[in-house]
């Protein structure tokens, strides 16, 4: 939609404002902004384009704040491109990429080279918003120049792909970064506990002679983050959260009013460690898939709001990667195109698009739909009815590495516009 | 041998295994035992089939014992070890497995330090696969060889195994010769007894099929046989372990310990022994060592083993022999 022009989409099956259920809107768009969502049929302007929803589900773009997109450096496992048609096809109007590429996103030139990949592969988005490394190298010795990667536009920080060893590097980052604005996204892990772990430590891990990462290994640091963000009195987002002491770590840091937000990933609220006894590597994960209690208290502590968001942490690795014995694949799944099929059956509508979106933008200061006038034009049909496999043929990211390779879900994004710009 | 229906194409645990199928084999086992009595240890059984003994972690008793095994069978026996193979050249199992399985062998034996290694190629590839130890996780020929040594030693005293208990001491975390015999053994009908130090335990423990003791003495204390596990040096390194001579003290088994088992109770060790350190050097020596009929018997559980793979229903017709194969 280019300057001046109109469109309506009629007959998209919302819930509406008033409380009264599900019922057909019709959603007036005028130069790429919202200009009216409303209940029933409202009149098209004369000049305006009109295409008719069929039914299907409106959702708002959502947000995803932790992907690994792998570009530069590990392309013939994503690239920029990749990522980004396999973030349309999942809903994703905006994406933050993890700054684990080669070279690492620790200056400025990385930065600026990913934003060019997207805008000459991407022109009408999904948006890029780059995450800066936290530590130069993310070898967690000294502080990247966050600076400068804010200048580039990196939106956020972090060292994901390792924790941050070092407490005190951990709260001076915590301050640099404040300096800039910058949100930290900490991904937590004690290194120590458990160095080499494959797995969540349990029955499960004793049975298959592999070596467990206790919950513990995360909750031990997003224990010091909370309370380094209650001394600072400065915010930190915990990545990736997996196991229930950090659940109730991070319920009793909100109920102090500690300035601390949480995501998760779908896989930590559907797989528990016992769904793989046969050494399946497309199971293999970091944060590890822990016990059924763990799923049981992560997903609670997203219904409570306790866990802000949910991300997908898409983490594509190549086939053959994977097809080798467990303790030598690289860990990790993805999740762009899975994230909404697998999610829809555990929220309603409303909370689906606060989790995967509205508090996503709120957390990491950015713009979302509302459907209040003015508002981006970012927004998708959903068909909640449509069952399709997760194949080759209907997977856009150049990997496969998911747990739900060959299954059939139910639900697929189906259309897709930005800036009111039909991607498909 | 008698006509036995064996259904599966591996041995990659002891737990895919019925009692009923561990009977039978441990009864093969038996037999090849006489002939590895004879002057002349060698059967035709075997002839025209070739055994690869895939060693990818050092080895040097459990592949003696197969190659042994293999060629008292008359069977073709290839030994490839990690240093000569294109694993050091950065070729992936599943290549290095493909390429062995193009040479046509009829068993592959693996020795693996990944678990879950041999189920990796079993998965693969369409000849038989014998896990000879993959990681942690399982060494079911050990387990089985431990069977038969005490299934002998109880049955010359006109007993049964069923009923005994065995008390296995040491690093049950580390150690894949602990998590097949406590399975095999528990299934056997045997009360099965551990004890080590919390570090050197796996968390779930108590899933498992065996109680947990706090005290050597009390672990000991009435047990009818006694199995120590090889203590890896590299665990005091890593920090489980304050240091040997600690663990010595403390865990190393003794005459004086073993008083206060049932009399003529049977001392194992999977072996290499650490003397002094898992078990006291006189007490090695003495009468209630069972660990050279361990080895002795290794070679005829492993010549059951291969007999019984190797020639896996050629004796049935042909729709009943694929009927079982599926």
């Amino acid at each position: 939609m280019n300057s001046g022009k109109k469109f309506v989409l009629r007959g998209a099956l919302r819930q509406a404002a008033d409380g009264s259920g599900d019922k057909p809107h019709d959603l007036l768009i005028v130069d790429g902004k919202v200009a009216r969502l409303a209940p029933g049929a409202i009149d098209a302007p004369s000049d305006a384009t009109v295409e008719d929803a069929g039914g299907k589900r409106l959702f708002a773009s959502f947000i995803d704040a932790h992907a690994h997109l792998r570009e530069p450096g590990h392309e013939y496992k994503e690239d920029i491109a990749s990522g980004l048609a396999a973030a349309t096809r999942g809903g994703f109007g905006a994406v933050l990429p993890m700054a684990n590429t080669n070279p690492v996103n620790d200056c400025a030139a990385v930065t600026r080279f990913m934003l060019e990949q997207a805008a000459k592969t991407h022109p009408h988005g999904p948006r890029l918003y780059p995450v800066g490394a936290l530590s130069v190298g993310l070898a967690g010795k000294e502080l990247a120049p966050m600076g400068e990667l804010a200048a580039a536009g990196a939106v956020a920080i972090s060292n994901d792909g390792r924790g941050v060893q070092n407490a005190e590097l951990f709260r001076r980052a915590m301050e640099y970064a404040a300096t800039w604005g910058l949100k930290i996204i900490d991904h937590c892990e004690d290194e120590k506990i458990a160095s080499g772990w494959q797995m969540n430590e349990s029955g499960a891990s004793a049975d298959a002679g592999l070596k467990g990462q206790p919950g513990v290994g995360e909750a031990v640091q997003v224990a010091r983050d909370i309370l380094l963000a209650e001394y600072l009195n400065l915010p930190v987002h915990l990545a990736h959260i997996s196991s229930r002491q950090s659940v109730e770590l991070i319920r009793w840091a909100k109920g102090r009013g500690i300035p601390v937000t949480a995501e998760t990933c779908p896989h930590y609220v559907l797989l528990d460690d016992a769904g793989f006894p046969d050494y399946n590597t497309a199971f293999k994960v970091s944060p590890p898939l822990r016990t059924a209690a763990d799923v049981r208290a992560v997903l609670e502590g997203v219904r409570d709001g306790v866990i802000d968001i949910m991300v997908t942490d898409h983490a594509p690795h190549a086939a053959h990667e994977k097809e080798v014995p467990f303790d030598e694949a690289p860990k990790g799944f993805i999740g762009l195109e899975t994230a909404l099929a697998l999610t829809c059956p555990l929220f309603d509508p409303a909370k689906l698009e606060q989790i995967w979106s509205r508090k996503t933008a709120e957390i990491f200061g950015l713009r979302a739909n509302g459907f209040a006038p003015g508002d981006p034009a970012d927004f998708f049909l959903f068909d909640p009815a449509l069952v399709w496999e997760v194949n080759r043929e209907n997977i856009y990211s150049k990997s496969l590495n998911t747990p739900w390779l060959g299954q059939k879900l139910q639900g697929r994004v189906v259309a897709h516009w930005l800036n009111g710009f039909k991607l498909f | 041998m008698e006509s036995f229906i064996w259904p599966h194409k591996d041995l990659l645990d002891v737990d895919d295994l019925t009692v009923q199928e561990v009977g039978y084999l441990l009864d093969t086992a038996e037999q090849f035992q006489e002939v590895n009595s004879r002057p002349v240890k060698k059967v035709p059984t075997l002839r025209g089939k070739g055994i690869i003994l895939f060693f990818a972690e050092n080895s040097t008793r459990t592949k003696t014992s197969f190659d042994m095994a293999g060629k008292r069978l008359s069977a073709d026996t290839f030994s490839l070890a990690k240093s000569g193979s294109s694993l050091n050249k950065g070729e992936s199992l599943k290549d290095t497995a493909l390429t062995l399985e193009a040479m046509r062998p009829d068993v592959i034996v693996i020795r693996h330090s990944s678990s879950g290694a041999a189920r990796f190629l079993a998965e693969r590839l369409d000849c038989s696969i014998v896990n000879a130890g993959d990681g942690w996780h399982a060494h079911p020929t050990q387990a089985l060889l431990d069977a038969f040594s005490l299934r002998r030693h109880w049955r010359a005293q006109g007993q049964d195994m069923a009923g005994k208990s065995l008390l296995i001491v040491g690093d049950v975390a580390h150690s894949r010769v602990a998590r097949s015999n406590i399975k095999l053994m528990a299934a056997l009908g045997l009360s099965v007894r551990i004890f080590a130090p919390r570090t050197l335990l796996p968390m779930g423990v108590e899933h498992w099929p065996a109680q947990v003791y706090d005290n050597l003495e009390k672990a000991v204390s009435g047990v009818d046989a006694v199995m120590c596990l090889r203590l890896q040096l590299e665990r005091q390194a890593a920090g489980l372990l304050p240091d040997l001579s600690e663990y010595a003290a403390r865990f190393c088994i003794t005459l004086r310990l073993m008083n206060l088992a049932v009399p003529g109770a049977p001392i194992m060790h999977p072996g290499p022994m650490n003397r002094g350190l898992e078990v006291a050097s006189d007490l090695a020596d003495s009468p209630a060592s069972l660990v050279l009929d361990q080895v002795n018997s290794g070679v005829a559980v492993r010549m059951a083993i291969l007999y019984i793979l190797g020639t896996r229903n050629e004796h049935l017709p042909a729709g009943q022999a694929e009927a079982a194969r599926n």
